[in-house]
Protein backbone atom coordinates (compact mmCIF):
# COMPACT_ATOMS: atom_id res chain seq x y z
CA UNK A 1 0.00 0.00 0.00
CA UNK A 2 1.19 3.49 -1.56
CA UNK A 3 2.16 5.93 2.49
CA UNK A 4 -0.41 8.30 3.05
CA UNK A 5 -0.74 11.31 0.77
CA UNK A 6 0.88 14.54 1.67
CA UNK A 7 -2.25 16.20 0.61
CA UNK A 8 -4.19 14.22 3.33
CA UNK A 9 -2.03 15.48 5.88
CA UNK A 10 -2.68 19.08 4.79
CA UNK A 11 -6.10 18.49 4.67
CA UNK A 12 -6.07 17.48 8.25
CA UNK A 13 -4.72 20.89 8.85
CA UNK A 14 -7.23 22.66 7.31
CA UNK A 15 -10.15 20.85 9.02
CA UNK A 16 -8.27 21.53 12.48
CA UNK A 17 -7.61 25.25 11.84
CA UNK A 18 -11.54 25.63 10.63
CA UNK A 19 -12.59 23.87 13.52
CA UNK A 20 -10.94 26.62 15.44
CA UNK A 21 -12.35 29.05 13.17
CA UNK A 22 -15.85 28.16 13.94
CA UNK A 23 -14.93 28.15 17.90
CA UNK A 24 -13.53 31.75 17.62
CA UNK A 25 -16.42 33.34 15.26
CA UNK A 26 -19.58 31.19 17.25
CA UNK A 27 -18.75 31.07 20.52
CA UNK A 28 -19.65 33.66 23.24
CA UNK A 29 -17.64 32.74 25.99
CA UNK A 30 -13.96 34.08 26.22
CA UNK A 31 -12.06 30.65 27.37
CA UNK A 32 -13.61 28.51 24.52
CA UNK A 33 -12.22 31.60 22.25
CA UNK A 34 -8.81 31.02 23.15
CA UNK A 35 -9.31 27.12 23.05
CA UNK A 36 -10.25 27.28 19.90
CA UNK A 37 -7.14 29.63 18.85
CA UNK A 38 -5.05 26.79 20.48
CA UNK A 39 -6.46 24.29 18.11
CA UNK A 40 -5.72 26.89 14.87
CA UNK A 41 -2.21 27.07 16.30
CA UNK A 42 -1.69 23.08 16.26
CA UNK A 43 -3.33 22.61 13.10
CA UNK A 44 -0.48 24.82 11.29
CA UNK A 45 2.23 22.78 13.67
CA UNK A 46 0.58 19.75 11.53
CA UNK A 47 1.41 20.72 8.80
CA UNK A 48 4.95 21.95 9.42
CA UNK A 49 5.58 18.64 10.64
CA UNK A 50 4.24 16.65 8.13
CA UNK A 51 6.44 18.60 5.23
CA UNK A 52 9.41 18.39 8.06
CA UNK A 53 8.79 14.28 7.30
CA UNK A 54 8.39 14.60 3.78
CA UNK A 55 11.54 16.83 2.84
CA UNK A 56 13.64 14.74 5.63
CA UNK A 57 14.58 17.97 6.93
CA UNK A 58 14.56 19.06 10.59
CA UNK A 59 13.72 23.15 9.88
CA UNK A 60 10.00 22.15 10.03
CA UNK A 61 9.88 21.01 13.69
CA UNK A 62 12.33 23.62 14.69
CA UNK A 63 9.99 26.72 13.35
CA UNK A 64 7.10 23.98 14.53
CA UNK A 65 8.90 24.24 18.42
CA UNK A 66 8.83 27.93 17.60
CA UNK A 67 5.26 27.83 17.19
CA UNK A 68 4.85 26.38 20.59
CA UNK A 69 6.70 29.08 22.23
CA UNK A 70 4.51 31.38 20.92
CA UNK A 71 1.13 29.94 21.85
CA UNK A 72 2.66 29.03 25.26
CA UNK A 73 3.38 32.85 25.63
CA UNK A 74 -0.06 33.94 23.98
CA UNK A 75 -2.26 31.46 26.21
CA UNK A 76 -0.59 33.11 29.41
CA UNK A 77 -0.94 37.16 28.54
CA UNK A 78 -5.07 36.02 26.83
CA UNK A 79 -5.64 34.16 30.53
CA UNK A 80 -4.17 37.16 31.96
CA UNK A 81 -6.34 39.52 30.21
CA UNK A 82 -8.85 37.37 30.86
CA UNK A 83 -8.69 37.81 34.49
CA UNK A 84 -8.42 41.64 34.62
CA UNK A 85 -11.12 41.57 32.62
CA UNK A 86 -13.35 39.55 35.15
CA UNK A 87 -12.48 41.03 37.51
CA UNK A 88 -13.33 44.33 36.78
CA UNK A 89 -16.96 43.66 34.77
CA UNK A 90 -17.73 39.90 36.02
CA UNK A 91 -18.52 38.57 32.84
CA UNK A 92 -16.56 36.30 30.65
CA UNK A 93 -18.93 36.49 27.72
CA UNK A 94 -17.64 38.03 24.88
CA UNK A 95 -20.71 40.14 23.44
CA UNK A 96 -21.11 41.89 27.19
CA UNK A 97 -17.68 43.46 26.32
CA UNK A 98 -19.34 46.18 24.72
CA UNK A 99 -18.32 49.55 26.71
CA UNK A 100 -16.82 51.53 22.97
CA UNK A 101 -19.64 50.40 21.31
CA UNK A 102 -21.61 52.89 19.91
CA UNK B 1 1.54 -5.35 5.19
CA UNK B 2 4.50 -2.91 6.19
CA UNK B 3 2.10 0.22 5.36
CA UNK B 4 -0.66 -0.74 6.33
CA UNK B 5 -0.84 0.02 10.11
CA UNK B 6 1.05 3.13 9.84
CA UNK B 7 -2.02 4.18 7.51
CA UNK B 8 -4.51 3.21 9.60
CA UNK B 9 -2.32 5.09 12.73
CA UNK B 10 -2.93 7.88 10.34
CA UNK B 11 -6.38 7.60 10.16
CA UNK B 12 -7.37 6.66 13.60
CA UNK B 13 -5.15 9.65 15.09
CA UNK B 14 -6.95 11.88 12.21
CA UNK B 15 -10.54 10.74 14.21
CA UNK B 16 -9.47 11.19 17.40
CA UNK B 17 -7.83 15.03 16.41
CA UNK B 18 -10.92 16.08 14.48
CA UNK B 19 -13.61 14.77 16.39
CA UNK B 20 -11.62 15.96 20.26
CA UNK B 21 -11.59 19.49 18.29
CA UNK B 22 -15.34 19.50 17.36
CA UNK B 23 -16.64 18.50 20.70
CA UNK B 24 -13.92 21.12 21.96
CA UNK B 25 -15.76 24.01 20.43
CA UNK B 26 -18.91 22.32 21.25
CA UNK B 27 -19.05 22.31 25.23
CA UNK B 28 -21.43 24.32 27.36
CA UNK B 29 -18.76 23.44 30.45
CA UNK B 30 -15.24 25.54 30.14
CA UNK B 31 -14.01 22.58 32.05
CA UNK B 32 -15.19 19.99 29.50
CA UNK B 33 -13.82 21.87 26.83
CA UNK B 34 -10.51 21.91 28.36
CA UNK B 35 -10.07 18.37 28.64
CA UNK B 36 -11.52 17.54 24.99
CA UNK B 37 -8.81 19.85 24.07
CA UNK B 38 -6.48 17.39 25.70
CA UNK B 39 -7.79 14.68 24.05
CA UNK B 40 -6.84 16.69 20.53
CA UNK B 41 -3.51 17.36 22.01
CA UNK B 42 -2.66 14.18 22.63
CA UNK B 43 -3.61 13.02 19.19
CA UNK B 44 -1.65 15.84 17.68
CA UNK B 45 1.43 14.21 19.70
CA UNK B 46 0.94 10.69 18.84
CA UNK B 47 0.89 12.10 14.90
CA UNK B 48 4.12 13.73 15.54
CA UNK B 49 5.34 9.99 16.53
CA UNK B 50 3.97 9.10 13.46
CA UNK B 51 5.76 11.68 11.27
CA UNK B 52 9.03 10.86 12.94
CA UNK B 53 9.17 13.69 15.12
CA UNK B 54 9.77 12.34 18.44
CA UNK B 55 11.59 15.17 20.24
CA UNK B 56 8.98 17.71 18.89
CA UNK B 57 5.68 14.91 20.35
CA UNK B 58 7.44 15.24 24.20
CA UNK B 59 7.39 18.69 23.73
CA UNK B 60 4.04 18.60 22.64
CA UNK B 61 2.55 16.48 25.86
CA UNK B 62 5.05 18.43 28.47
CA UNK B 63 4.12 22.26 27.11
CA UNK B 64 0.69 22.06 25.30
CA UNK B 65 -0.95 19.26 27.76
CA UNK B 66 1.25 19.56 31.07
CA UNK B 67 1.47 23.43 31.05
CA UNK B 68 -0.78 25.80 28.98
CA UNK B 69 -4.03 23.53 29.64
CA UNK B 70 -3.07 23.15 33.38
CA UNK B 71 -3.24 27.12 32.77
CA UNK B 72 -6.37 27.04 31.34
CA UNK B 73 -7.60 24.71 34.10
CA UNK B 74 -6.60 27.08 36.84
CA UNK B 75 -8.40 30.05 34.92
CA UNK B 76 -11.23 28.44 34.67
CA UNK B 77 -10.64 27.52 38.46
CA UNK B 78 -10.40 31.00 39.38
CA UNK B 79 -13.03 32.82 36.63
CA UNK B 80 -17.17 32.27 38.09
CA UNK B 81 -18.51 30.34 35.51
CA UNK B 82 -21.45 28.71 36.56
CA UNK B 83 -23.64 32.07 35.93
CA UNK B 84 -22.27 31.92 31.97
CA UNK B 85 -22.53 27.74 31.56
CA UNK B 86 -26.54 28.89 32.14
CA UNK B 87 -26.80 31.33 29.35
CA UNK B 88 -27.14 31.21 25.72
CA UNK B 89 -23.20 29.96 24.21
CA UNK B 90 -23.31 30.54 20.25
CA UNK B 91 -22.86 34.55 19.94
CA UNK B 92 -25.52 36.20 17.65
CA UNK B 93 -24.03 35.97 14.52
CA UNK B 94 -22.96 32.72 14.28
CA UNK B 95 -24.70 31.78 11.38
CA UNK B 96 -22.49 34.68 9.15
CA UNK B 97 -19.32 32.73 11.15
CA UNK B 98 -20.18 29.65 10.14
CA UNK B 99 -20.96 30.25 6.65
CA UNK B 100 -17.20 32.38 6.52
CA UNK B 101 -15.79 29.20 8.17
CA UNK B 102 -17.06 26.48 5.68
CA UNK B 103 -16.49 28.71 2.86
CA UNK B 104 -12.95 28.33 3.85
CA UNK B 105 -13.15 25.01 4.70
CA UNK B 106 -14.85 24.39 0.81
CA UNK B 107 -11.55 27.04 -0.62
CA UNK B 108 -8.57 25.13 1.47
CA UNK B 109 -10.09 21.88 0.10
CA UNK B 110 -10.36 22.67 -3.38
CA UNK B 111 -6.74 23.99 -3.43
CA UNK B 112 -5.07 21.06 -1.97
CA UNK B 113 -7.13 19.18 -4.44
CA UNK B 114 -6.31 21.02 -7.09
CA UNK B 115 -2.01 20.92 -6.23
CA UNK B 116 -1.49 17.54 -4.96
CA UNK B 117 1.02 16.73 -7.25
CA UNK B 118 3.10 19.83 -6.11
CA UNK B 119 3.47 18.79 -2.27
CA UNK B 120 6.35 16.46 -3.70
CA UNK B 121 9.31 18.15 -4.55
CA UNK B 122 11.58 16.74 -6.99
CA UNK B 123 14.83 17.42 -5.60
CA UNK B 124 15.66 15.68 -2.61
CA UNK B 125 17.39 17.94 0.37
CA UNK B 126 19.47 14.99 0.86
CA UNK B 127 19.03 14.83 4.78
CA UNK B 128 17.50 12.90 7.83
CA UNK B 129 15.50 13.12 10.72
CA UNK B 130 17.58 10.22 12.82
CA UNK B 131 18.65 10.93 15.55
CA UNK B 132 15.60 13.69 16.10
CA UNK B 133 17.01 15.10 19.50
CA UNK B 134 20.14 15.93 18.66
CA UNK B 135 19.47 17.12 14.82
CA UNK B 136 16.72 19.37 16.34
CA UNK B 137 19.17 20.36 19.33
CA UNK B 138 21.61 21.28 16.26
CA UNK B 139 19.25 22.70 14.54
CA UNK B 140 17.66 24.90 17.32
CA UNK B 141 21.57 26.04 18.81
CA UNK B 142 23.46 26.84 15.08
CA UNK B 143 21.00 27.58 12.59
CA UNK B 144 18.50 29.41 14.49
CA UNK B 145 20.56 30.90 17.88
CA UNK B 146 19.11 34.42 17.10
CA UNK B 147 15.60 32.90 17.13
CA UNK B 148 15.80 30.81 20.10
CA UNK B 149 17.07 33.52 22.25
CA UNK B 150 14.26 36.38 21.29
CA UNK B 151 11.72 33.44 21.92
CA UNK B 152 13.17 33.04 25.74
CA UNK B 153 12.77 37.29 25.97
CA UNK B 154 9.51 36.75 24.38
CA UNK B 155 8.45 34.18 27.33
CA UNK B 156 10.20 35.98 29.65
CA UNK B 157 7.12 39.42 28.58
CA UNK B 158 5.09 37.41 28.74
CA UNK B 159 5.48 36.37 32.30
CA UNK B 160 6.24 39.45 33.52
CA UNK B 161 2.85 40.42 31.53
CA UNK B 162 1.09 38.10 32.86
CA UNK B 163 1.90 38.71 36.19
CA UNK B 164 1.05 42.16 36.13
CA UNK B 165 -2.02 41.69 34.23
CA UNK B 166 -3.26 39.17 36.77
CA UNK B 167 -1.86 40.96 39.93
CA UNK B 168 -4.41 42.56 42.41
CA UNK B 169 -4.04 45.96 43.58
CA UNK B 170 -2.87 45.65 46.70
CA UNK B 171 -4.68 49.58 48.45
Amino acid sequence: MPPVPMAHYVFLSAALFTIGVIGVLTRRNVIIILISIELMLNAVNINLVAFSNQLLSVNGQAFAIFVIVDAAAEAAVGLGILIALFRNKETVQADEINLMKW
Amino acid sequence: MQTVLPNAFFYILAGIILGGGVITITRRNAVHAAIWLVVTLLGVAGLYLHLNAEFLAAVQVLVYVGGITVLFLFVIMLVNLEKAAGERQSSGHWPLGITCAVLLLIELGYFIHKGEEAFYFSESFGGTLQPNTELVALALYRDYLLPFEIASLLLLVAMVGAVVLAKKDLK
